[in-house]
């Protein structure tokens, strides 16, 4: 029952996306084109990036075994965003190209996190693992922004159009990069659902239940920098969706990693996918960045999970 | 003669930067249908040498064989089927009812995806049944008592259908009907299922009144072995905890009792 509110609900989201905009809905040539090149692969691609930062969202949290981890509070979203911002300052754009920069600085960015987060002692604290994030998000958003006013003013436009955060670039072609550098690790997330489910009791624990906790931390923290960096290199940083619907579906499906990841992508490509409709339906034809709609919507959840979590 | 479950020979451990060894040249075999005590004075190793054992810390000299294959030689998956182990402190980050907690004992027994198969179910309910946590299938494990909480963790441990069982003081913060239930059960899994068991205890009395066998550490050495007449003594007890004792006995088993300052002859 679940999934057929779930899915019916991705559905609806998809539909009305594509059958929304200036141009409206009819059956003519130009309208078909419209809906063919702009409006079905806009939607699609919020779709999938929706989803990979749910399910990216959903694995940090049990990896770092805290509520309040996402992609964009580990500093894995700031690294992605400087790797982008660096390339097009080096003149290194073009789709392919953007994600596999946005991957680098995200690995950075999750390497330093990590090590300022065993600095403290041989155990990983995840309070200051999350501070960690916090300051590395900070420092690469200063780099940015550094990098951003030395730069000439057509390029800083272009960096800072991007960095809002949106959709309005999507094409088809967009669709299959994110989908070709995404597919492996939502797939490779999903198959460690199990450990995911382990490393939740604490490391010591999910060893002696048979995970392998070393290799699952490696290849979820390396899957989670590759989902988000391909996020961000098309559709640049989206906050709160990693962190928001995790949490939703827990609340109503569960903790275990096996349905809580399907269900997590269905809902967060739902979400996103309307956020974006919003976004360039409301303020016609002046277009909010989507970014700025899951924030407005985020941060009010945001509130209420911190009250929650820390009673 | 019956095979080893666990065995240990000369294992020595320091941790970097300490100024000695926290494991120092320890022998220990456990073999089926056998229930081991391990005590000691904090700080005395205990809970180092049974993560040497269990393989989450590796020796700096000595070996680990786990039915009769060197440690080295296992995966996370298989050892999880051959040990089922519960640690002294765990919390559950996200809430979970308590069935979904004890299914976990059968993960290294499935795939990594699908639904756990029937046989999977039933390994469950007996390992519920068995610790008598069967009623609480479906309460949050957040909501659980500390004897509940610690009796369906046994019980996860079971459904892991394991040959040997570690418990790393299990009957701390419990009353002592919890805490008398809890000996029972690993005696009874011990002499009925003959499962190998491995039990870290502050209960010297219990334990010299359910274990086949004791093992007193002393900074990283083992200070005594055997049964409970070889550890129960005086000038041994009293060097190891460094408090004076008086050893009495029931019903045959010896037993000590800390001396009051002002009961010191």
């Amino acid at each position: 029952m679940k999934w057929v509110v779930l899915g019916a609900s991705a559905a609806l989201a998809l539909l009305t996306a594509v059958a929304v905009g200036p141009a409206g809905f009819a059956v003519d040539p130009v309208t078909l084109a419209i809906i063919r090149d702009l409006r079905v692969p806009r939607a699609l691609l919020a779709f999938l990036v929706g989803g990979s930062l749910a399910v990216t969202g959903s694995a940090l949290q049990a990896l770092v075994r805290n509520p309040l981890a996402d992609p964009y509070l580990l500093g894995l979203s700031g690294g992605a965003g400087l790797g982008v911002v660096a390339a097009i300052a080096l003149h290194l754009g073009g789709p392919w190209i953007l994600p596999a920069s946005a991957f680098l600085g995200a690995l950075a960015a999750i390497v330093v996190v990590y090590r300022l987060g065993v600095v403290t002692g041989a155990v990983l604290d995840t309070r200051v693992l999350l501070f960690s994030g916090v300051v590395v998000g900070a420092f690469a958003a200063a780099m940015m922004g550094a990098i951003m006013a030395l730069s000439p003013a057509a390029e800083l436009r272009n960096a800072f159009v991007w960095l809002l955060g949106g959709f309005g670039s999507a094409s088809w072609q967009s669709v299959s990069v994110f989908a070709a550098y995404a597919a492996l690790p939502v797939t490779l997330i999903y198959l460690a659902a199990r450990s995911l489910d382990l490393l939740t009791l604490g490391e010591e624990p999910a060893q002696y239940l048979g995970a392998e906790v070393e290799r699952t931390k490696r290849l979820v923290y390396g899957a989670a920098s590759l989902l988000t960096a391909a996020a961000v290199a098309v559709s640049g940083t989206i906050g709160f969706v990693g962190l928001v619907v995790p949490h939703a579906i827990r609340l109503v499906w569960g903790h275990l990693h096996r349905t809580l990841l399907p269900a997590a992508f269905l809902l967060g490509g739902t979400l996103l996918v309307f956020a974006d409709a919003l976004a360039r339906t409301v303020f016609a034809p002046v277009e909010l960045p989507v970014g700025v709609v899951t924030a407005l919507a985020g941060v009010p959840v945001f509130v209420l999970l911190v009250r929650r979590w820390s009673r | 003669m019956v095979s080893l479950i666990l065995e240990a020979r000369g294992l020595v451990f320091r941790y970097a930067g300490a100024a000695r060894s926290a494991v120092e040249d320890v022998d220990l075999s456990l073999g089926p249908g056998e229930l081991l005590a391990l005590v000691g004075p904090n700080g005395s190793g205990k809970t180092t040498l049974l993560r040497l054992m269990l393989g989450t810390l590796v020796p700096q000299r000595g070996v680990v064989a786990v039915l009769g294959r060197p440690l080295a030689a296992w995966d996370r998956r298989e050892l999880a089927r051959a040990i089922g182990v519960v640690v002294q402190r765990e919390e559950a980050t996200f809430p979970l009812r308590a069935r979904e907690a004890a299914m976990m004992g059968r993960y290294p027994h499935m795939g990594p995806l699908g639904a756990p198969a029937t046989r999977d179910q039933e390994a469950v309910d007996r390992a519920l049944e068995r610790c008598d946590v069967a009623s609480l299938s479906d309460r949050w494990v957040g909501t659980l008592s500390g004897g509940e909480w610690q009796r369906l963790r046994i019980a996860r441990a079971l459904a892991q259908d394991p040959r040997a069982l570690v418990l790393d003081e299990p009957t701390a913060n419990l009353d002592v009907a919890h805490e008398m239930e809890l000996f029972e059960l690993a005696a009874h899994l011990a002499r009925v299922d003959g499962i190998a068991a491995l039990v870290v205890t502050h209960h010297l009395n219990l334990a010299a009144r359910y274990a086949d066998r004791l093992m007193v550490l002393h900074r990283g050495r083992v200070a005594a072995a055997g049964s409970a007449a070889d550890v129960i003594r005086r000038e041994l007890l009293e060097s190891v905890f460094g408090w004076p004792v008086e050893v009495t006995s029931w019903h045959g088993t010896p037993q000590f009792i800390p001396l009051k300052r002002s009961e010191e002859t």
